[in-house]
């Protein structure tokens, strides 16, 4: 955990969007809608609350994040290169031949990726296994997963929520991005979730909800989480704005997996910086 | 005593292998972990979990969170062995073993008992014809299936000690103890069982001993037979087919769909050498049903007879 203060992060979450819209717009190809939605508390994550070391990526003894919805990864990449564990100007190379940066995260290409994910309903798992070494292996590190709602229609999720809780891994943290929309259009009309922190309560996590654009509410829950190591796994609902903070992509199901041209790039980019400040 | 001139007496499941040479394993290396989903008790494992159980997790019935949960211990450094039938090993959970197994090329094995017809009064849903197929197309999997209780238990030792992903099957049923205690096994190499001039014969699982018994008529009749076990089906041991070429005629012997499996990896090398006829003897592409073993073999031609006759059908 370090020391920063909410209205640096903020700044931070700022040049995460950025960075990330300009991926995926060099590139032509991404995932925005999901990337915005999730970048504060990646934000939180990366700059705050996870013991990492990006000079040491494979260090043994780190947190882990496990990106479960992988296809919202350019925010990830641009948390690992504004953090450092890439220089920061090869991650325009985003799904690029060659590229470190790929469609969906590959740990064996990139540094600072825990497991390569992609296919949905999955990381989850992969998740609970890490968090299990840690327990048998007697280590303090946590590890912190951020699945999507519309992930959850995936029963993978529930078998690796009920090992979760079975196992006692309060060293695992799942949060979901409730951005309330997946590629068809909402998910209460595409799959209802209904409550999603009720379906993990009643799976045995410690839940709340928050919302996830409120950085105050989110540095204290993480704060809340950090001490609460009493043998359950915990769940944070983040709601959240698909797109968030660029007007035209905002709860539009379309900017899930598509590529701003220019004009919309240039807009993206005025708006992220003058506006959630 | 050459293994031909051997009379196969003793009969053990292969699956009886794993469990007691995980055991082993377990205890010489902590990292060495068994992932249950809820079928122990068939899969030999109960050992494992009474001696070694921080070294264990039983995840239920849910097979596709044991593949991934594996690969994220794997991450950590652990060696995680995945147990349960090769129906739900290669196909439940095939794209969780893709996906975050093979394409980050982790070290997690996939050990399945009820390898083939050996189900076989559970029936076609439990028989598991096209699994060692299913793997053998994902890149970095190794697939192996051992003859017997002894080679099965150096196989496992192996691919605990090699890194990467393998599939190992076993068998159900009871089959012929076939190799001496310390015989030594390599995987990716085939095992010479016999050298011969008129045919040649390449078997692997529980259908070796057929194999063997074949040999043994054929012999009799003035035929002379080469005869392999193939245990590992990838990496393929191409230098050893290609061996059976200067014979020229091969015959292929599995317990499994003769699409995807032994028989199209060698028909695979033999058709790159361009020389050579290969017949193979498994699974006729289709599915079994509840029956005794040995009848669903003979439903699928995979007997000594069967063996016998083609090759004499390819010496004409």
């Amino acid at each position: 955990m370090k020391n920063i203060s909410i209205e640096e992060l903020k700044d931070i979450a700022i040049e995460m969007r950025k960075t990330a819209i300009t991926m995926i717009h060099k590139a032509q190809s991404g995932h925005p809608g999901g990337s915005l939605s999730a970048a504060d508390l990646m934000t939180a994550l990366y700059f705050k609350e996870m013991n990492i070391d990006p000079n040491n990526p494979t260090w043994e003894d780190r947190d882990r994040f496990v990106l479960s919805k992988g296809h919202v990864c350019p925010i990830q990449y641009s948390a690992l290169a504004l953090k450092g564990y890439v220089p920061y100007d090869t991650i325009y190379t985003l799904r690029e031949y060659g590229s470190p940066f790929q469609g969906h995260p590959d740990m064996k290409k990139c540094p600072g990726i825990d497991i390569s994910t992609g296919s949905l309903g999955q990381g989850l798992s992969c998740g609970v296994g890490m968090a299990i070494a840690g327990k048998r292996d007697k280590k303090d590190y946590r590890v912190f997963s951020l699945v999507g709602d519309g992930e959850c229609q995936e029963g993978q999720i529930w078998e690796a929520a009920q090992t979760a809780v079975k196992y006692q891994l309060d060293n695992l943290v799942v949060f979901v991005d409730n951005n309330r929309l997946q590629i068809d259009g909402f998910c209460d009309e595409i799959m209802p979730l209904q409550d999603l922190e009720k379906k993990f309560e009643a799976f045995g996590f410690e839940t709340k909800r928050i919302n996830g654009h409120s950085m105050a509410e989110i540095i204290e829950t993480l704060d809340e989480i950090r001490v609460a190591q009493n043998g359950k796994p915990k769940c944070v609902v983040l709601d959240t704005v698909k797109g968030k903070g660029v007007s035209y992509m905002e709860d539009v199901a379309d900017w899930h997996g598509v590529a701003p041209n220019d004009e919309e790039y240039k807009q993206a980019i005025a708006e992220i910086v003058g506006g959630l400040k | 005593m050459s293994i031909i001139e051997k009379t196969l007496t003793t009969k053990k499941a292969t699956r009886e292998a794993f469990g007691d040479e995980i055991v082993k394993l377990g205890k010489e290396n902590k990292d060495i972990y068994v992932i249950d989903v809820d079928i122990a008790k068939s899969c030999k494992t109960s050992n494992f979990i009474k001696q070694l159980p921080e070294q264990h997790i039983n995840v239920g019935i849910a097979e596709q969170n044991a593949a991934g949960l594996a690969a994220g211990l794997a991450t950590t450094g652990k060696i995680p062995f995945v147990s349960t039938y090769a129906v739900f090993g290669s196909l439940r959970m095939a794209e969780q073993i893709r996906q975050e197994v093979c394409y980050p090329n982790l070290n997690v094995k996939i050990a399945c008992s009820h390898g083939g017809l050996t189900p076989a009064n559970d029936g076609g849903s439990h028989q598991a014809i096209e699994d060692m197929g299913v793997l053998r197309s994902f890149p970095n999997m190794t697939v192996i299936m051992g003859a017997d209780y002894f080679s099965t238990r150096k196989l496992v030792e192996q691919a605990a000690k090699m890194y990467g992903p393998v599939y190992l099957r076993f068998t159900r049923d009871t089959i012929p103890v076939i190799y001496d205690e310390n015989e030594e096994f390599t995987i990716g190499k085939a095992k010479k069982i016999k050298e011969g001039q008129d045919i040649a014969i390449i078997a692997n699982g529980d259908t070796v001993h057929l194999a063997i018994e074949a040999t043994k008529e054929l012999e009799k009749e003035g035929i002379s037979v080469k005869l392999l076990d193939m245990h590992t089906i990838k990496p393929i041991d191409r230098e050893a087919i290609v061996e059976c070429l200067d014979i020229g005629r091969l015959i292929t012997v599995e317990d499994h769909n003769i699409l995807n499996g032994l028989g199209s990896a060698v028909c695979e090398v033999v058709a790159e050498e361009g020389k050579g006829k290969v017949s193979r003897i498994g699974v006729q592409d289709q599915f079994g049903q509840s029956a005794p073993y040995e009848k669903l073999m003979e439903l699928n031609g995979i007997t000594v007879s069967d063996i016998i006759k083609t090759a004499k059908e390819m010496l004409q």
